[in-house]
């Protein structure tokens, strides 16, 4: 097999500012009216010039520490030169790590598990940069007739983080992206569960080929699926003896398929040089300890504390800590049901399951601490079987009702009673007279009649005491 | 009432003191405006209206009583690449002919504060970029000493309307000599500010790097004026200078007891007239009679200027000037059937003039992979050479002279065509820029009838020496008396 190497450029919103990158207008752009948080600056009005927010430079600070990065005593903005609609400018205020150039942050590393491996994959570099606006089209960007431009998103600080190439497989990247967007929602400076928060462009090569990227990868799980059909393709071309070209690919995510977008003999000159409207931004040290003083709990820490306050195994520390919503929901869980490791199977198995299906995330799903503690309760009382738990964790998730609601309202509390567990029995002897009879003799048989005793009862039936009920009906018969 | 002859100074007391009302003052300008830009040809847009409104509301004030600002009533013209809210911006571009700014350039929202009335915008070289405006997209304006001449550029009307009396006092700005080059050819006073003395918000941009806005007067003492209300930090421009600048008409003094003056060889002799070369070496004379020591000093490096700054100053334009695509302002091609990027080449094609096209392609080289180390790295290498060479300078000297340009005003169309010897005009102003310091011209002559201007530099923040040369040079002089005979 080839060597397959893959690299990463996030571009992460810092969501949790208030105003821009370089002006004073609000960065709370979603569903506002096009066009109405823009300043002179933000649409690129001559005469008009940036000013930084420092705000945002201690957000990328506090991001690069927690990614491990060593900070930049002073950085430098430069100017990417590129024509575009959505450019208010025709060049993009960002960073640059040549030409004299420092980025904000560079020479990080983040940790994560990936198929129950332990994997270190390093960043090269971050860079604090701006949103360009929003294109709209008319159907799709081929056919369209028109192109409306909303420039409320033009100049919302974005932090660029690029990897070294060195993920071997598609699902280390899908992992890797979780990490990134659990430490930024434990440092609070990003929400990735809005809309265009968190994209991703990929580079990946084949030992033998040359570098392809692919951009328009709006999910984590399309991130995965565009380089496994990538890994395809090249493996394929070099297998009939032909070489994977340098080329920009796009992610057609209805087709599932990459599709070539312009060759790229060489990189797209854009003609970076100093910004110079800006000067040169210092970091000092006190900032930085400042900063580092002030950082939340991140999730490897976290992961750490989980094991040790709660008991838990490693695997479910880092799985629980790769979402910081489904962390809180464990913890929020513990503060009012004390067994711990019951919370983090279900969370990590029928819950994640659940809310994988139906596409959503567990902070804007309609399941509470409350729900999920409610459902085990019921389970610890005997009044639920495992089995019909599943089933009303489902219902919680769809409609938000409380679980013993369900089972009141369904009617499907377990069954103890005797003399109800009676009648079923002898419908069950009667309905299976050969198993009743062979069930004198043969173990199995008798194994039979409970089963069949819990399918009439639709899994209701107390199997503890249904296996008792049973067993004295086939006593009582053989006395007969 | 003859406007032309008050100062900036008198004219402020005057409206403060009641003697004479804002409304007069524009009234008397316009006046004087419709007599003469017919020939001269200074604005590119007048505001008659607005001024008069304007003037009107400064007088209701004084009569109420309240405190009148430091410009009060004081006509001033401002070049068309600053921006004004609700007054079109063209930079003398037919791809801005219709462009109105939605916000005030900082400068303006400062004479505004302290009363100063707009009257008009000046016309200029298209986007800055020449030294002669007559790359402007509308007309050339004309020298008012010699109507046949350029009045200089890029800020040419800006320094046309203070020589001719359409306005008192003028906003230019100087990326590599703008505005001294025209006040040298039309025999007025400009200062290039400090690079950051000035704030630079609402100044549409050509070389960021290197400009600055400053004043323009018939006099020193007008010039220490208006530098006093444009000076000082801004937050929106964060390369102005957090210093709080000093009371510049504090500096003015007759004497020059003391003062070290150095004098570059590299700017006289070969490739500067005659006749400039005399009035710096009688400017000396003076000088040293004032109390000055003046001495002969070498500045190698201003060799490399010129190339230097080209390079540096067109890389910077052609980023600058990319967000001109049509799109949201300015001139854009009449043809709904093309693409985006069809529509942005022609709206540019058709919206540049030659000399703007010709600099957003050299600059876009100079920037190009493989390019930008062989030729802006090497030119960012030389400006450091050369700040070296001034500080070097600065050890032994207070001040430097050189000619401000090293010929007398040339003919409209003599060179046009020849742009070598265009460029070559900027040889002994671009190095100031380069090293962002301030240098002030001064009138120091003639040459058959035309002004000729001799340049004041100073080290960074010192521009109260080149203001303080300059007031005891016109103080003991009549150079800058003489007004031309329209």
């Amino acid at each position: 097999m080839s060597e397959v190497k893959i690299g990463l450029e996030v571009h992460c919103q810092l969501t949790s500012l208030k105003t821009k990158l370089f002006c004073h207008c609000s960065s709370d752009y979603r569903g506002k009216p096009p066009n109405t948080l823009t300043c002179p600056t933000c649409l690129g009005i001559p005469g008009a010039m940036p000013a930084v927010n420092r705000r945002a430079v201690d957000v990328a600070v506090m991001v690069a520490l927690a990614l491990k990065c060593e900070v930049s005593p002073t950085t430098w903005f430069f100017r990417k030169n590129y024509f575009y609609p959505d450019l208010d400018k025709n060049f993009q205020i960002s960073q640059y790590d040549r030409a004299g150039g420092v980025p904000i942050a560079v020479n990080g590393q983040i940790t994560f598990t990936a198929n129950k491996a332990r994997k270190k994959v390093h960043i090269g570099r971050i860079h604090l940069e701006e949103d360009p606006g929003k294109l709209f089209y008319q159907g799709t960007i081929d056919t369209s007739p028109y192109t409306l431009i909303d420039y409320n998103r033009a100049g919302i600080p974005l932090l660029e983080i690029v990897t070294e190439p060195e993920f071997q497989k598609p699902a280390e990247a899908r992992v890797f992206l979780q990490k990134i967007r659990s430490i930024l929602e434990h440092l609070r400076v990003s929400d990735g569960t809005l809309e265009g928060s968190m994209r991703c462009d990929a580079n990946i090569s084949l030992q033998g080929g040359d570098r392809v990227e692919i951009k328009n990868i709006s999910s984590f799980k399309d991130v995965e699926r565009a380089l496994g059909f990538e890994v395809m393709r090249q493996r394929d071309l070099l297998k009939k003896g032909m070489k994977p070209i340098m080329e920009t690919r796009h992610w057609d995510e209805i087709k599932r398929v990459t599709l070539g977008l312009r060759v790229k003999e060489k990189e797209q000159d854009y003609r970076y040089f100093l910004e110079p409207d800006l000067v040169p931004l210092s970091i000092s040290k006190e900032q930085i300890e400042k900063i580092s003083r002030q950082m939340p709990e991140l999730p490897d820490s976290r992961r750490e504390r989980l094991m040790k306050e709660y008991g838990l195994p490693e695997y479910d520390g880092e799985v629980l800590t790769n979402d910081r919503a489904l962390a809180d929901f464990f913890e929020e869980c513990t503060k009012i049901y004390n067994r711990p490791k019951a919370v983090s199977n279900w969370l990590m198995g029928d819950v994640l399951q659940c809310l994988y299906s139906l596409e959503v995330d567990i902070a804007e799903s309609k399941i509470t601490p409350q729900h999920l503690v409610e459902m085990l309760t019921l389970i610890d009382n005997g009044e639920i079987s495992m089995k019909i738990a599943k089933k009303v964790l489902w219902d919680i998730v769809k409609t938000g009702k409380m679980p013993s609601a369900i089972v009141e309202e369904k009617g499907i509390r377990r069954i103890t009673d005797d003399s109800m567990l009676n009648r079923f029995a002898e419908q069950v002897f009667k309905e299976n007279p050969k198993a009743a009879e062979d069930a004198m003799t043969d173990e199995k048989a008798a194994h039979y009649l409970v089963g069949k005793m819990m399918a009439l009862t639709q899994g209701r039936a107390d199997p503890e005491k249904t296996n008792v009920v049973i067993k004295r009906k086939l006593e009582e018969r053989r006395r007969h | 009432m003859e406007i032309k002859k008050l100062t900036a100074t008198e004219i402020a007391e005057k409206v403060r003191n009641q003697e004479l009302t804002a409304q007069e003052c524009i009234e008397a300008t316009f006046q004087r405006i419709s007599q003469v830009d017919e020939k001269v040809r200074a604005y590119i847009t007048l505001t008659k209206n607005q001024a008069l409104e304007h003037a009107r509301k400064i007088d209701q004030k004084a009569r109420k009583g309240e405190k009148l600002g430091r410009l009060a009533g004081v006509p001033i013209a401002v070049k068309d690449n600053i921006c004004t809210r609700g007054t079109r911006t063209t930079c003398a571009s037919k791809m801005l002919e219709n462009f109105t700014p939605p916000y005030d350039a900082t400068v303006i929202r400062r004479i505004n504060a302290e009363d100063c009335v707009i009257v008009g915008k000046t016309n200029m070289d298209e986007f800055a970029m020449g030294t002669s405006t007559e790359t402007s997209h509308f007309n050339p304006t004309h020298n008012p000493w010699d109507l046949n001449r350029v009045p200089g550029g890029s800020s040419g009307g800006s320094a046309a309307a203070v020589s001719s009396g359409e306005a008192t006092l003028a906003l230019g700005s100087d990326t590599g000599g703008s505005i001294r080059c025209p006040a040298s050819f039309v025999g007025v006073t400009g200062l290039k500010p400090t690079y950051g003395l000035v704030s630079r918000y609402g100044l549409i941009a050509y070389a960021n790097s290197l400009e600055q806005i400053g004043p323009i007067a018939k006099t020193t003492q007008d010039c220490a004026l208006l530098l006093n209300v444009i000076a000082g930090p801004d937050e929106s421009d964060s390369t102005s200078l957090p210093q709080q600048p000093p009371n510049y008409t504090d500096s003015l003094a007759t004497s020059l007891q003391g003062l070290r003056i150095g004098i570059p060889k590299e700017t006289l002799g070969e490739g500067t007239d005659s006749n400039v070369e005399n009035a710096v070496h009688n400017c000396s004379t003076k000088l040293e009679e004032l109390g000055a020591k003046c001495q002969e000093t070498t500045l190698p490096t201003l060799n490399y200027a010129l190339a230097a700054y080209y390079l540096i100053a067109m890389s910077e334009a052609s980023s600058n000037l990319a967000r001109f695509d049509g799109m949201r302002y300015g001139y854009r091609i009449d043809d709904d059937d093309l693409d985006w990027s069809a529509v942005y080449s022609k709206s540019r094609r058709e919206g540049f003039g030659p000399e703007v096209k010709r600099r957003i392609i050299l600059g876009t080289y100079a920037l190009s992979a493989g390019y930008y180390d062989r030729l802006f790295m090497k030119a960012l290498k030389v400006v450091t050479l050369i700040r070296r060479d001034f500080d070097r300078a600065f050890k032994s000297f207070d001040a430097l002279i050189t000619p401000t340009m090293p010929i007398p005003a040339f003919k409209i169309g003599e060179k046009i065509d020849d742009l070598i010897s265009l460029y070559m005009c900027d040889i002994d102003t671009v190095p100031v820029n380069l090293a962002g310091l301030p240098a002030i011209s001064f009138p120091a002559g003639f040459s058959n009838g035309l002004p000729i201007g001799v340049q004041a530099i100073a080290p960074p923040l010192r521009e109260d020496l080149t203001l303080k040369v300059a007031y005891a040079f016109e103080q003991n002089t009549d150079f800058g008396k003489k007004s031309p005979n329209l």
